[in-house]
């Protein structure tokens, strides 16, 4: 309609147009409009990207700059060295020494995580009484905040006065050093990751296993399903692409893990000899107490390249998983890869809201909302 | 494990256990036994000791920590452990600074992600979905071993010691920026936007009238957890504020590097400092598990 209207105005009055003389002349305020609907939404995302390639992007590609120098934490920039903190740091002791514990730590902290979480989560996935005060009773660790978990658990196991050690006397068991050897210290800092995450991921899967059809588990109990085969024949399977999706989450953050590890013996970065000394917290050590900005970039662009691995290969074998996955159940993973698909509208978040008293028992209803925690991030 | 807690019991007939069997599956009126019960139970104390027991511990002096089996119950000292915790570090400064900061980034990320993810969700323009897997990219890529030059970058600038410099890394991030728009995605019908275009709306009145609103329950979760990240994060506080201008958490941590420890006063605090995060846990626990239930996810 409106461009109707500008022909006739052109075509009164050609004189005018002559500078573009093929389309129509947008009064003032029409052109305003254009040019709100082109720009807006390029100027509503422009702020993610704007910063994001400020303070995300410019650092890590300057961390490679920086790892290719001598380079002082007060004095800056020193001699060019191409490669060579690269090669010292991977001759380094303490650079392995302090992947290992990372990992070390990460799997201590990771594998009973998730099954303790699976666990929970199925017993909460039952027709309970006071539904709400439960999933609130496993969230409680997770309001603690990492420096208060540490500081707590750095006095539990502490190796004079903690109380573990107390009662482990008082059995009769020999007191552990929970901070000067190697696989202590590991547990005793995986379990404050444990103790804070735990509950968290559990409702996470709670949400995966309450999108899984009730009428799959009717037929399979009908079929003479036990509770424990359909557990291990339809539950587990249909969460799978959920514990995928927590185990990556976890990866990343197990791999950067630095609070713990720091405060659980102040005094040092990471045990007297190293023993609980984590990448980030050498990282650290190598850049502020060593003042040695080069490697310091150095270790930092590694760690950087292995969690982007680590990254790539949880993908590829959550593809894996993800295919082999549908025939089980139907419907589910698949091509819906979590991470890529962010133009799949088939996606997330029913009303959201405080929770409507929905969920658990009349599942059914659940199953348009159904792919929620898949699709997540 | 939950065999023995759900399995029916024994019923006189067929007829009535297929029903009961029936109803099981279905999820109505079905309870579970004590055995699920016992179990979750058993789970809950496990969360809730460590935090009982620093409690117990902060409200007495070191003696406390001696035992063999610690006290059941709190004792008098605490009001005396949190005097000393303030003598110790500024306690209210961290306070502040704590708020402040973490309540300006909230409002920051939810009003830029809210505009980012409706942008996403509801607008057209070229290189949408190209420029919304790199929003996606962006979350798998561990931007905190930038911080040696983000560090360089703020101590040019003179920031160091300031609050600003850990507030301006995170004014938008990109989880925020992808949940708003995977919630905007559905809940907003075109014909709504459409509509309000029509009647000569601008881009931004539309956005303010349409979208604003029907954004607001993710929007209120998103701000829930983005202030919880902020609240608890450490590494980048402890680095750019250093001792003189501390977090919360910072200056906890200060607590334990004391030359001298006294366990009741570190645990006083530490207790201390979980004190408003308990408070926001149990006015909004309820949107901290849906909003965990609908994924959203650790910052």
């Amino acid at each position: 309609m409106e461009s109707g209207t500008h022909m006739t105005t052109t075509l009164n009055r050609p004189a005018a147009s002559s500078p573009a003389p093929m389309k129509p002349a947008l009064t003032f305020r029409q052109r305003l409009n254009v040019l709100d609907m082109k720009a807006s939404p390029y100027l509503y995302i422009a702020p993610f990207f704007v910063l994001f390639a400020l303070v995300g992007l410019f650092p890590l590609g300057y961390t490679f700059f920086v790892s290719l120098f001598d380079w002082h934490l007060l004095k800056g920039q020193g001699d060019f060295v191409g490669l060579r903190n690269f090669q010292e740091v991977l001759q380094d002791r303490f650079f392995w020494n302090s992947l290992f514990n990372t990992l070390s730590i990460f799997l201590l902290s990771t594998i009973p995580q998730l099954i303790v979480a699976t666990a929970i989560a199925a017993l909460l996935d039952q027709n309970l009484r006071a539904r709400t005060f439960w999933r609130m009773s496993i969230l409680l660790p997770y309001i603690v905040t990492p420096v208060a978990v540490a500081l707590i658990f750095a006095n539990l196991f502490g190796e004079q006065y903690g109380l573990i050690n107390n009662i482990l006397e008082s059995f009769g068991i020999d007191r552990i050093l929970w901070t000067n050897e190697t696989l202590p210290s590991h547990i005793a800092i995986a379990t404050m990751v444990n103790w804070r995450w735990t509950g968290y991921n559990a409702l996470i899967l709670l949400a995966a296993m309450q999108s899984v059809p009730r009428d799959i588990y009717e037929s399979a109990a009908i079929d003479g399903a036990g509770t424990f085969r359909r557990f291990f024949s339809i539950t587990l399977p249909s969460i799978r692409p959920t514990m995928i999706f927590v185990v990556i989450t976890a990866t990343i953050g197990g791999l950067q893990i630095f609070t713990e590890p720091r405060l659980f013996d102040p005094r040092t970065s990471g045990g007297t000899a190293a023993q609980f000394q984590t990448t980030v917290l050498y990282l650290w050590e190598m850049a502020f107490d060593r003042s040695n900005f080069g490697k310091a970039a150095t270790i930092a662009w590694l760690l950087f390249l292995i969690i982007v691995l680590f990254g790539l290969v949880n993908y590829l074998i959550s593809q894996r998983i993800a295919t082999t996955g549908e025939g089980r159940a139907p419907g589910r993973g698949a091509g819906r890869r979590r991470r890529k698909r962010s133009t799949a509208p088939a996606v997330v978040l029913p009303a959201a809201g405080p929770q409507p008293p929905a969920p658990g028992s009349a599942e059914p209803a659940a199953t348009p909302a159904g792919t929620t925690p898949r699709s997540t991030r | 494990m939950t065999a023995i807690g759900t399995r029916p019991r024994p019923t006189p007939t067929r007829d009535a256990r297929g029903r009961a069997l029936r109803r099981s599956l279905l999820g109505n009126g079905r309870r579970p036994g004590f055995l699920t019960y016992g179990l979750l139970m058993a789970f809950f104390l496990a969360s809730a000791y460590p935090l009982w027991w620093s409690v117990i511990i902060g409200s007495r002096s070191n003696e406390a920590l001696g035992q063999t089996w610690p006290p059941l119950f709190p004792g008098g000292n605490f009001w005396a452990n949190v005097g000393e915790v303030f003598d110790t570090i500024p306690f209210w400064l961290a306070l502040g600074n704590s708020v402040l900061i973490s309540g300006i980034i909230t409002v920051s990320v939810v009003i830029f992600s809210t505009l980012a993810g409706y942008s996403f969700a509801k607008l057209r323009f070229r290189g949408r979905n190209g420029l919304m897997v790199a929003v996606i990219a962006t979350m798998a890529i561990p931007t905190q071993l930038g911080i040696i030059p983000l560090f360089m970058m703020m101590r040019t600038l003179g920031w160091t010691g300031e609050i600003g410099a850990v507030i301006i890394p995170t004014l938008v991030t990109a989880f925020g920026v992808f949940f708003m728009r995977q919630y905007l995605v559905d809940v907003i019908p075109d014909e709504l936007i459409e509509s309000a275009r029509m009647d000569g709306a601008s881009m931004i009145s539309t956005f303010w009238h349409v979208a604003l609103p029907a954004a607001r329950p993710a929007m209120a979760i998103l701000g829930l957890f983005t202030f919880m990240t902020a609240w608890t994060d450490f590494l980048w506080p402890l680095l750019v504020l250093g001792p003189g201008n501390p977090t919360l958490q910072t200056a906890l941590s200060q607590l334990q590097s004391a030359r001298y420890v006294d366990y009741s006063i570190v645990l006083a605090g530490a207790v201390l400092a979980t004190l408003p995060l308990l408070v926001l846990f149990v006015l909004a626990g309820r949107q901290l598990i849906s909003g965990i239930m609908q994924g959203a996810v650790k910052g």
